[in-house]
């Protein structure tokens, strides 16, 4: 069936079977490979993107449910000059990965973490990427990342002058 | 993995749906979230040839007062009923046990209508909707009908609901006063529960502990007539067929079952 949805701010429209799963649909048709295929059973997070702004795992999202919605990706976080997100620079500053395959999904889990929760303490940081693995165990400094993050949100002047109220404001 | 080829189907409206599942028979099944179908599908433990996708259909989702009863829309998800003031005002142990499901990407997808129509004996919300002893309202081709929690979970995987029938609403009383708890034992983050109590008003049930949610009925019977908590927690386990597998044996789900009911009795969550 032909579905038509945002992906990263382009509007797409493509053929797809109804069985084309998220994923595969923004790996191989849009050739999209910043979101990870890891454990490929809802678990890991490694495949995590936005739909409508929130976190999803698109190995459990089929292609034809994101129909008329809009998906964003890792790509989508950086600006057309290049310049990462706020939630992007807190991970590289922050040496917020090891190997990288998780990171990702822990970027895009933690923008949707942090438009729900603009001001989370460490122990919310650690539940809310509950659903996201890092194999190399790196996870104190992804919290670090997330946490320099949101502080780096919060600060007058900064790309998001107040808090902001959704996902779309912490992508700038 | 990628699921078998099926047909694919969007309803606009509850009873477009039934009229889809009616043309298609037991080869359809319904579509919300799809975080127990699509793994199953994956896995080809289910291969519906036909899926009808009901989360565009706007009258199904929504939580709102109705007398004396909360009414969640079967497709509003994990993440509206955990965040919901309302539902934390009036029915606090159902926005909490929500907040428990899977991770928040889980709770983002994932559906009440959904959740107990999957009737996982395993699961938070089944074991919740057993102890806040509500009601699964069921829409099928000769209209209406509403089922009690305590006749809605059959089997393992099994619920009252038929092949040509949706599940629309769920309905909670309205107890914001209420005493609650509510523990879930856990090896992993985002694992279902070893065994999970769910203690309302009186009624408590309990997860992973057979083949539905069940209530501690022993319990429950020593709590009217006077036991303490230690004395009714004690007969937790009574009268439930626990099964075994490489987290926990019987008599270990058994033991968690006491340790757990007499926390979740003292009011504690977890």
């Amino acid at each position: 069936m032909e579905i038509k949805l945002t992906v990263n701010g382009v509007t797409r429209s493509d053929e797809v079977e109804p069985r084309l799963l998220l994923i595969h649909y923004l790996r191989e048709t849009l050739d999209l490979r910043a979101a990870n295929i890891g454990c490929d059973t809802t678990s890991c997070g490694a495949c995590t993107v936005l739909l409508d702004g929130e976190s999803v795992k698109s190995c459990t999202v089929l292609a034809v449910q994101a129909n008329g919605r809009s998906v964003t990706t890792a790509e989508g976080l950086v600006a057309a000059d290049g310049t990462m997100s706020v939630v992007q620079q807190a991970f590289r500053e922050n040496h917020g990965l090891q190997c990288g395959f998780c990171t990702p999904g822990m970027v895009m889990a933690s923008t949707s973490l942090l438009a729900e929760n603009p001001h989370p303490s460490e122990q919310e940081v650690r539940e809310g990427l509950e659903g996201n693995f890092c194999r190399c165990t790196g996870y104190h400094n992804i919290v670090r990342s997330v946490l320099a993050a949101a502080d780096k949100l919060s600060v007058p002047g900064s790309s998001a002058d107040s808090a902001p109220t959704d996902a779309t404001e912490v992508l700038a | 993995m990628i699921p078998a080829s099926f047909d694919y189907e969007v309803a606009d409206s509850a009873a477009h749906a039934i009229s889809l599942l009616a043309e298609h028979g037991e080869d359809a099944k319904l579509l919300a979230g799809g975080h127990s179908l699509l793994p199953m599908m994956k896995v080809r433990l289910a291969q519906p040839a036909v899926l009808v996708d009901i989360a565009r259909v706007p009258e199904l989702s929504g939580i709102r007062l109705e007398g004396d009863q909360v009414i969640i829309g079967a497709t509003t998800r994990h993440a509206e009923v955990a965040g919901s003031s309302l539902l934390q005002a009036e029915a606090p142990i159902l926005a909490y046990a929500a907040a428990q499901v899977g991770d928040p990407q889980i709770r983002h997808r994932g559906t009440i209508g959904g959740s107990l129509a999957h009737a996982d004996p395993s699961a938070d919300l089944p074991m919740t909707l057993l102890a806040l002893g509500g009601s699964v309202e069921i829409t099928g081709p000769s209209g209406v009908r509403v089922v009690g929690v305590d006749d809605f979970f059959v089997g393992p995987f099994e619920s009252a609901l038929e092949p040509d029938e949706l599940l629309t609403a769920v309905r909670v009383p309205r107890g914001g006063s209420v005493r609650w708890g509510y523990q879930k034992f856990v090896r992993r983050a985002n694992d279902w529960a070893i065994v999970g109590v769910a203690v309302y008003d009186g009624r408590v049930a309990l997860a992973s502990m057979g083949g539905t949610p069940l209530r501690a009925s022993a319990t429950e019977r020593a709590l009217q007539s006077g036991a303490s908590i230690e004395e009714a927690a004690a007969l937790a386990a009574n009268g439930t067929s626990p099964g075994y597998d490489f987290h926990a044996d019987a008599d270990y789900r058994a033991h968690l079952a006491r340790v757990l009911t007499k926390r979740a009795l003292e009011g504690k969550t977890g």
